[in-house]
């Protein structure tokens, strides 16, 4: 086992762009190498896709492998698979990390079953132990629990890793790396999937991941027109509005507002939950914004306990006022 | 045609109450269901049974209670029902899974396996593909829609914004998400066949021909070293009384921070 050495990065790219988890788990593999005292490597697979080889050398890898082929221009399980477990098994990695995007999940576990060894899906955290080994962190159970996971004798560790929990490193322009080009070893035949199509659904005009400030609803908003009071004070606070699964499984909102275990991990600068009780698989998704504010009628409700602020009162009689306040101080300042 | 559908028992992960001093499932008390992604996965089957003929087999891996899964399903309108039942099995992780279950499915002369995308007691999305490998076919997850032509599947593969239309060759497995159909309920006569007429066939470690090394905790790679629930405390500065004096001592609070 002691063959297997250094750090692998998917570094999934779609139409030529690379995709932004693979950036953040970069720059934790960045993090983990240099705790090891190895190297972090990238793995490029796809189609004219050299020139974003810099770029990831810049977020923090030392080496890029690129596997440039027509046959690879779109993802496809079977392809992609081929590749990257024919280099792994030649240059034994001891870490392969992917995002765990809609590809990732669908291309690691193939990947892990051909190498017979392990993979943990989605995780939150990762780090190393005393001995070396991949400590691979994720919830489970909806949340409710936190799992350590190890793969003590199988090589190479493998894991998925949730979008936007890790932090991409800062740009270095004067980073320096190498950068490795494959020969894919791939024909038609090995390939038994035929995209044909590819539809772009409207990308939707939320993006709470990225937002700085976030007001969301949950039960306590009660309708659809309760999110128009909870939109009012996103706009008041120059943010956007997200909501608990239980607004969302309700059809008060759409899901690319979801935040939690099974919707999005935001870290915003303010976080105000308005009618949210607090269910672990929320708190899951927002629990590291930078300060939390709960409103909730509830003195009980487990939201307070993570809040660094909370008001205890109707949300139809608070937010209102919040609005009004938030607009006061807003039009002193600029007097 | 032969459709195989593998399905898992879970707990209602709603409802689920963790011990705080063991850290473990409270699973008394809580109820079992069958696994929703997995639901749409056989309901599919049974359409296709409906629409152009096949016989639906209906596989799981869990406890001898998990039986009442398959009564369920055989209830929906699946034909044959397996219970994988082992002491040997237990503790299993995806690789281990995907392992025993593959040597199930080598059993038949299958055309389509289907498997929900993913477990809500785990939600890792692994054990299909990890099965589709083991049996070297090919694999088309995140499924919302199916259309057979001949010897093809013309399949709608969803993506983070949009989806892929594949053309895909049987065998195949394929994994589904609940845009795939609406489940149904079972019929009065159904729940009367799947106790009365229908049989579910209990499979163990021997019937299987595995190495109990291969499946179970031991066959698993990956080890479960801790759990613990998750802590985000903070101290929290908590507003009562009146709505005016609340609100002002909060955007205070915040305009004292720089938070807005």
């Amino acid at each position: 086992m002691n063959e297997y050495k250094d750090i692998w990065v998917f570094a999934e790219q779609r139409e030529q762009r690379l995709m932004n988890v693979s950036l953040e788990i970069l720059g934790e593999a960045r993090k983990l190498a240099d705790k090891k005292g190895v190297k972090a490597y990238a793995v490029l697979v796809g189609y004219g896709v050299k020139g974003l080889a810099d770029e990831l050398i810049k977020y923090g890898a030392d080496v890029v492998y690129v596997i440039d082929n027509p046959l690879l221009k779109n993802y496809t399980t079977e392809g992609y698979a081929k590749v990257i477990a024919d280099l792994a098994n030649e240059i034994k990695p001891e870490v392969i990390l992917y995002g765990a995007t809609y590809i990732g999940r669908d291309l690691a576990p193939r990947i892990a079953s051909r190498l017979h060894t392990g993979l943990t899906a989605d995780c939150t955290g990762l780090d190393i132990d005393e001995n070396g080994l991949l400590l691979q962190i994720r919830p489970a159970f909806g949340g409710n629990l936190i799992a350590t996971i190890i793969c003590p004798e199988r090589r190479p560790q493998m894991a998925t890793v949730r979008p936007g929990v890790m932090k991409k490193a800062p740009k270095d322009e004067k980073r320096k790396g190498e950068i490795i080009e494959i020969q894919a070893n791939i024909k038609e035949g090995d390939i038994r999937t035929q995209i044909f199509d590819i539809i772009k659904e409207a990308k939707s005009k939320v993006n709470i991941e990225e937002a700085d400030i976030i007001v969301s609803g949950g039960r306590g908003v009660g309708g659809a027109e309760g999110f128009k009071l909870i939109q009012q004070l996103a706009d008041a606070l120059g943010g956007v509005v997200g909501a608990s699964r239980a607004a969302v499984d309700a059809g008060w909102i759409s899901s690319d507002h979801q935040v939690g275990q099974t919707g999005k991990t935001v870290r915003p600068k303010l976080y105000v939950a308005c009618g949210i009780s607090g269910a672990i698989q929320h708190i899951a998704g927002m629990g590291n914004a930078k300060t939390i504010v709960a409103i909730n009628k509830n003195p009980d409700a487990p939201i307070f306990k993570v809040a660094d602020y909370g008001i205890v009162g109707d949300l139809f009689k608070v937010v209102p006022a919040l609005i009004e306040e938030i607009k006061r101080i807003k039009n002193n300042e600029m007097a | 045609m032969n459709i195989l559908v593998f399905i898992k028992q879970v707990p209602d992960t709603n409802e689920v109450k963790i011990d705080p001093v063991t850290k473990t499932l409270i699973r008394e008390g809580v109820p079992s269901i069958i696994n929703p992604d997995d639901k749409n996965a056989l309901e599919e089957a049974i359409k296709i049974k409906e629409e152009y003929g096949a016989k639906v087999i209906v596989i799981t891996m869990g406890p001898p209670q998990a039986e009442t899964a398959l009564r369920e399903a055989l209830a929906m309108g699946a034909d044959e029902a397996y219970l994988l039942t082992d002491r040997v099995f237990a503790g299993a992780d995806t690789y281990a899974t995907a392992k025993t279950l593959a040597k199930m499915a080598k059993k038949f002369d299958y055309d389509i396996i289907f498997c929900g995308r993913q477990a809500i007691d785990g939600d890792t999305a692994q054990v299909g593909p990890q099965l589709a490998e083991q049996l070297n076919i090919p694999q088309v997850t995140y499924v919302k829609e199916v259309k057979i032509e001949g010897d093809t599947l013309i399949v709608k593969r969803a993506l983070e914004e949009g989806y892929e239309v594949i053309k895909v060759k049987m065998p195949v497995l394929l994994t589904a998400i609940k845009e795939l159909n609406t489940p149904r309920y079972p019929s009065i006569k159904g729940i009367f066949d799947a106790y009365r007429e229908k049989e579910v066939k209990i499979v163990t470690a021997a019937d299987l021909g595995v190495d109990p090394q291969e499946v179970g905790l031991k066959g698993s790679p990956t080890k479960v070293i801790s759990t613990t629930t998750p802590e985000t405390q903070r101290a929290g500065e908590i507003f009562t009384g009146n709505v005016k004096e609340c609100v002002q001592n909060l955007v205070q609070r915040l305009v004292e921070k720089h938070v807005i």
